[in-house]
Formats: structure tokens, C-alpha cells, sequence
């Protein structure tokens, strides 16, 4: 029974309760930390020797294609909990998460463009990468639609559970495709256990603006996921007596 | 009990089999579209010819999986078939092999026909045969899932595509440049070896993904 607690954390009244007062400091934290590294990222940083200006956008592509790929592994774990061990939170998440990777994926995609038109001379190539990162919108816009097409809310969370737990498979495609293949897309230039190849002045804006937008992301996915509560369990005692307090 | 369930598959296929021949003229139709709307002129049909022959024939299929699940699903065999017969993974494999062997295979075998339309050079044909023979079975594998899925709506044909398509677009990859490696005279082993290792994949993972999806459109 020492797991008690734990279950209590995942019933959707704790989460609320949790919530509360955790999502205010997260909106906070993030928003200084994306303002702290647009700042360094496109104002106090050196410029890159070849790319000029324009490696500036790297802050923003970097984050949001980080933050695409966490959050379709998010998607898919959570769609697999609720699955197996049939956790109302769960799908909540994942449905709540979907538009916000979607949204990322779009980001990544459209800055990665806005970047490879001064400097690879072209908005788009059929590279490994980016035709990998492609096929993940597809699958976000996929899981979305298909979780719309059912009018049974439960039916619908297992069969887009489904389809997010076999697209997972994508992921590390994505990851390891620049070096799986010859493609035009760089190599990571950053790592968490290795050395990293940036010079401190761009790894700082880039650090912050990471785990930012990574922040951002998760505070917007739980107010989301706030929303879903409301709206499946809308007629329960104690969502009925918060509103009318 | 496989046989059983295949014989039962194949039967049902026979007995609707004007059904069968719906893809084959989708294929034809929509290859012989290209010459029109692109150019009728032999060295760019040569160059774009593998590509085209290939999404033609994965979209004829994908348009086909309606009828892996639809009528049982309707009828309420299928949730018997999958509560009574014991053996769910069997019930889906001997849909998946019946739905291969009368749209996949056709498809498959009228292919070099459509392939010389297209000038597709004589080097190439074996690899086209070869890739289409694979890729076919991978989308009947794969498409098992999304018909599973989606079998419970009135409307799937194109979230359908949406589901698998994505899904499918490695074996396109892989398949077409085969058949445009095959063209030039290079080797193309390499890529029918990735397209096996997908299927290995397939036929590992999507049987249990498959029942899963059924199960939840059967509730």
C-alpha cells in the first residue's frame, strides 16, 4: 500500500489541486527564460562567421525540434499508460499534448526553412531530417484527427493510443538519421553527456531558451490537460463546487 | 484453424469477386493519368517511372483494405470470429494473407505491364516485381492497423490514408529507389534488404497492434 500516495497524485482532483499553484511560477520561469535567451540569442551573441545573422534562428529551431520529438515521446507514454493500466490522466495528456508537438513541429519545420533559404540556398531539401520531422507532423495531425473521428471519448483515447504508440517508431529515426545517412542537415552540435561544439556565448541562449520553451510547452500541455478535466468530468461534486466558489 | 480462417477469407473474396478487380482499374487509371497530365515523352516517363508505378500501386491497395474488416465488421463476424475462435492473431493474419493474395499479388503482376506503358527499362522490371512484392504485403500488414482502427467509423477512406500513410513511407523510399537504382544499372540489393528487415518488423509487431486495434473497434 506504500504506493498510495502515488495513485492519489494521478486522480484528476489532486492534479487540479497540484496545479493550482505550480502552473503560475512555470508560466513565469518560462517566460523569463525565453526572454533572457531572446535576448542573448539575438542581441548579445556573436554572429556565426559563415551563417552571419541569419545562425540566430537556430534558438528558436532548436528548442521547438527538441521540444517536438519530447513531446510525441510523451504522447506515446502517456497513451500507453492509460492503455494498459487504464489511468484517467493519461489519455487526457496525450490528447492535450498532441496540438502543442504539432504546434512545435510546425515551428521547427517552418524556422529550419526560414534558416536553410540564406544558407543551404534552398527552403527545403528531401534530406533524412527533415523529411523524418515531416512524417512526424503527419503522425501528430494523424493521432488528432483520428482521436476527433469518435464520438465515444474512450473508444477514441484507445484507438489513438494505438496508432501514437506504433508512430513512437519515428522518433529515433529522426534522432539518428543525421547520422544513419549523408544528409544536408548538421550533426548535433550540442550533447548532454559529451563535449559540446559551441562556444559558451551561443551555448548559453541556447541552454536557456531550451529548457524554456521545454517549460512552456509542459505548463501550456497541463493547462490542456486542466481543460480536458473540466470537460470530462464537468459533472462531478467537487468540480462543481470549485466553479461555484 | 489457419487454413479454416484463410479458405473462409478467400471465399469471402470469391464470392464478391468484381470487388477484386476495382484496384487493378484504379491502377491502371491512375498510371495511365501521368503520360497524360505530365508528358507523354519516353525519357522523362523512364526517369519518373518507378516512382509513379509505385505510389499508384500503394494507393490501389490502401483504397482496397475497406474490404478486410467492412462487411465483417458490419455483420458482427468479426467481434464472433475474434471473442470465439480462441486465436485473434490468427484471425487477423489469415485477413491480412487473403487481403495480399487478391490485391496485393494482382497488383504485383500486372505491374510490368503497366511498367512498359511507362517505358520503364527491361533491367528494372525484376526489381519492380521484387520491391512491389514486399512493399505489398508490408501494406497489408501495416493497413490491417489502420483499418482496425478506423473500421468502427462511417467515414475512413481518408483518415484511413492519414493513418497509414505515414507509416508507409520508408517502403516507398526504400522501393522506388530500388526500382530507379535497378534502371541505371546499379545494384539494388541493399535496398530490398532494408525493405525485408521492415517486413521482418511488420510481421513481428503489427499482429498484436492489430488485435489491439480491432478489439478496441469492437469494444
Amino acid at each position: 500500500m506504500t504506493w498510495q500516495w502515488f495513485h492519489r497524485l494521478s486522480s484528476p482532483k489532486s492534479y487540479f489541486e497540484i496545479t493550482d499553484w505550480l502552473l503560475k511560477p512555470m508560466m513565469l520561469i518560462s517566460l523569463i527564460l525565453i526572454s533572457v535567451g531572446l535576448y542573448f540569442g539575438l542581441y548579445d551573441s556573436p554572429k556565426d562567421y559563415q551563417q552571419g545573422h541569419s545562425v540566430r534562428i537556430m534558438y528558436l529551431h532548436v528548442p521547438t525540434a527538441i521540444a517536438s520529438m519530447v513531446g510525441y515521446v510523451v504522447m506515446a507514454v502517456a497513451a500507453a499508460v492509460g492503455y494498459i493500466w487504464r489511468i484517467k490522466l493519461a489519455p487526457m495528456t496525450a490528447i492535450a499534448v498532441a496540438p502543442v508537438g504539432a504546434a512545435m513541429t510546425f515551428l521547427a519545420l517552418a524556422t529550419g526553412s526560414l534558416w536553410g533559404k540564406p544558407t543551404w540556398g534552398t527552403w527545403w531539401v528531401w534530406d533524412a531530417r527533415l523529411t523524418s520531422e515531416l512524417i512526424l507532423l503527419f503522425l501528430y495531425l494523424g493521432f488528432i484527427a483520428l482521436h476527433n473521428a469518435f464520438e465515444d471519448r474512450e473508444v477514441a483515447d484507445r484507438a489513438a493510443g494505438v496508432l501514437a504508440m506504433v508512430g513512437v517508431i519515428n522518433v529515433p529515426i529522426i534522432h539518428y538519421s543525421v547520422y544513419w545517412w549523408n544528409t544536408l542537415h548538421q550533426q548535433d552540435t550540442i550533447s548532454v553527456t559529451g563535449e559540446s561544439l559551441l562556444p559558451f556565448s551561443m551555448k548559453l541562449p541556447l541552454m536557456l531558451m531550451i529548457f524554456g520553451v521545454l517549460i512552456f510547452c509542459t505548463a501550456l500541455s497541463m493547462y490542456r490537460i486542466r481543460n480536458e478535466v473540466l470537460e470530462r468530468e464537468g459533472d462531478k461534486g467537487w468540480i462543481r463546487e470549485r466553479l461555484s466558489e | 484453424m489457419f487454413k479454416q480462417l484463410l479458405n473462409r477469407e478467400l471465399l469471402r473474396y470469391w464470392r464478391k469477386r468484381q470487388d477484386l478487380m476495382n484496384p487493378l482499374v484504379f491502377f491502371l487509371i491512375t498510371v495511365s493519368l501521368f503520360p497524360l497530365a505530365v508528358t507523354p515523352e519516353g525519357a522523362t516517363l523512364t526517369l519518373m517511372s518507378g516512382g509513379i508505378l509505385w505510389v499508384c500501386a500503394l494507393l490501389a491497395a490502401m483504397l482496397s483494405l475497406e474490404s478486410m474488416y467492412r462487411d465483417d465488421y458490419l455483420d458482427g463476424t468479426l467481434e464472433w470470429l475474434i471473442i470465439q475462435s480462441g486465436t485473434p492473431y490468427q484471425v487477423i493474419m489469415a485477413k491480412v494473407v487473403s487481403h495480399w493474395l487478391t490485391t496485393g499479388l494482382p497488383l504485383v503482376v500486372i505491374s510490368p505491364v503497366l511498367g512498359v506503358m511507362l517505358f520503364l527499362p527491361q533491367m528494372a522490371m525484376l526489381a519492380l516485381i521484387l520491391s512491389l512484392l514486399i512493399g505489398t504485403m508490408i501494406l497489408s500488414l501495416i493497413g490491417s492497423v489502420g483499418m482496425g482502427l478506423t473500421v468502427g467509423l462511417r467515414q475512413s477512406g481518408v483518415l484511413l490514408s492519414m493513418l497509414v500513410l505515414p507509416l508507409f513511407i520508408p517502403v516507398l523510399i526504400f522501393g522506388a529507389s530500388a526500382v530507379s537504382a535497378a534502371a541505371m544499372g546499379l545494384d539494388y540489393t541493399g535496398q530490398l534488404a532494408y525493405l525485408g528487415a521492415y517486413l521482418a518488423l511488420s510481421l513481428a509487431v503489427v499482429p498484436y497492434v492489430s488485435v489491439a486495434a480491432v478489439k478496441v473497434s469492437i469494444n
